[in-house]
């Protein structure tokens, strides 16, 4: 279930879909850089819950070892995977 | 089946019970409102298990419903006038995420002037949004129009949002014997909803994303085959709807005594009751006049049109819209769906009902004799056409 980046190929008439809904974590371009906070991951007070996987706009929390981990190439860093955890587990962090 | 009596919306509230929606999402307005009302408190006493959601405004009850709808819910709302304009927004956001919600619209006036009172011209603004969008005649229909239009919006093959409009008052407020059909009927007919894009945490999915020029276009052409294809849907509807609960409708569209008429009034929603009764009188003095009643407006029944108007010396249009500046919009796509098919014939459009006035018997005598007579282009009845 971690996103990964797919070769870009051409998506013609008969593959594209009726809705507007695919195959999560199909990303053929890595995010542009305008990214001015991270979201930053405590291992110690992370227990794996999901909750983050579940609210990632972007699709780019996976879950390894029960710890959440956050795939830098695509987060866009809004922030809701901080604002949801309960744990407090997830610290913003500025960009340098 | 029970017979019970109801108004419009009632009896629409009841429809939508039976069809079992899971989530419910609406904002009151008038003249819409009892239909929420209703449906509230059958969640209330439990006769109705969903979800209902309370929201602050049209824009969000649309939007809840397309986010239950976009992970497999059954989903109902409901608005009127301002309320569709404001949540208009959201209407393409369903249609282009192909979400097969039902709402109903209460057709009402829109300000300003301020007015709660019938036309049609608030629908008729959102005719492009990508909606199914069916106008009933009575509150029979309603109900009935409640059930199909999730078997024609859910089917696999149209997956589209459905909207199913009731002239406000003269249709949401006025109460007539309604037969309702029994749960297991409505069971029978209508198959629970299935998506494909159900939220599952093995197969995950992107919902609702964007697509740049590249594929735009396929989606949109994508939308507007469906659109197409819920034709023969509509008839496949129907047909079933017919075996299970007895009652008949006409499909894209209904004749009234076209078959050998010189002059044909075509018209949309509880008016057509009137037209007939006039067409009747009409008869009986040796006029061969008839009557169209358009049930589906998208998709537009360009054929079924034309097959029923080809002989005809003239037709009429009358419509609760008017789309300033040029001509009623109904007008424009009866025009189109006769120069398609090679009919070359007068039509004259009547613009009437405007913010909930009256169209009289003498009036719509007064179109029937335009009609055969010659009248402007367009005409707005009370003004420049009344039958006193």
């Amino acid at each position: 279930m971690k996103p990964y980046l797919r070769e870009k190929k051409t998506f013609g008439f008969d593959e594209t879909p009726e809705n507007t809904a695919f195959e999560a974590g199909y990303l053929v371009t890595v995010n542009s850089g305008w990214r001015s906070i991270k979201p930053v991951i405590n291992a110690e007070k992370c227990v794996g819950c999901m909750q983050c996987y579940l609210y990632c706009p972007d699709g780019v929390i996976s879950v390894e070892n029960k710890k959440a981990q956050i795939d830098y190439d695509f987060c866009k860093g809004c922030g809701i995977c901080s604002k949801i955890c309960k744990l407090n587990a997830i610290e913003m962090e500025a960009e340098r | 089946m029970a017979k019970k009596f109801l108004s419009g919306d009632e009896a629409f509230a009841e429809g939508v019970r039976l069809a079992r929606p899971q989530v419910i999402s609406a904002y009151p307005i008038t003249p819409q409102t009892i239909v929420v009302e209703r449906l509230s408190e059958m969640v209330e006493e439990g006769s109705l298990e969903s979800e209902f959601i309370h929201v602050e405004s049209e824009h969000s009850a649309l939007s809840c419903a397309i986010g239950a709808s976009a992970v497999g819910a059954r989903t109902f709302t409901a608005t009127s006038s301002q309320g569709l304009l404001y949540m208009a927004e959201c209407l393409p956001y369903a249609a282009g995420g192909r979400f097969p919600i039902v709402m109903m619209n209460a057709n009402r006036s829109t300000a300003l002037p301020w007015n709660i009172y019938g036309d049609q011209r608030d629908s008729i603004s959102q005719l492009d949004s990508g909606w199914i969008q069916a106008y009933a005649e009575n509150a029979q229909e309603g109900l009935d129009f409640a059930l199909m239009s999730y078997y024609i919006a859910e089917h696999k093959d149209i997956s589209t949002p459905f909207m199913v409009n009731l002239d406000g008052f003269v249709l949401t407020h006025t109460y007539e014997t309604v037969d309702v059909p029994t749960q297991e009927q409505a069971d029978t007919f209508l198959p629970a909803y299935e998506t494909e894009n159900e939220l599952d945490i093995d197969v995950p999915k992107n919902l609702a994303f964007s697509a740049g020029p590249e594929h735009n276009y396929i989606f949109k052409y994508k939308e507007h085959q469906a659109l197409l294809r819920a034709k023969s849907v509509i008839a496949e509807a129907e047909k079933k709807f017919a075996e299970i609960f007895g009652r008949q409708y006409g499909g894209l569209l209904e004749t009234y005594l076209t078959d050998d008429a010189d002059y044909i009034l075509i018209t949309l929603g509880s008016i057509t009751g009137l037209c007939r009764e006039i067409a009747d009188s009409l008869r009986s003095k040796g006029k061969k006049v008839g009557v169209v009643r358009l049930r589906y407006i998208r998709p537009f029944p360009t054929e079924e049109l034309a097959a029923a108007v080809k002989d005809a010396k003239a037709v009429g249009v009358l419509e609760k819209d008017i789309s300033f500046g040029n001509e009623g919009t109904i007008f424009t796509n009866v025009n189109s769906a006769l120069f398609r098919s090679g009919i070359n014939i007068s039509s004259y459009n009547f613009i009437g009902g405007l913010g909930g006035k009256n169209i009289s018997h003498e009036d719509i005598a007064e179109i029937f004799d335009r009609i055969e007579n010659g009248a402007e282009p367009v005409n707005f009845i009370g003004i420049e056409v009344s039958g006193g």
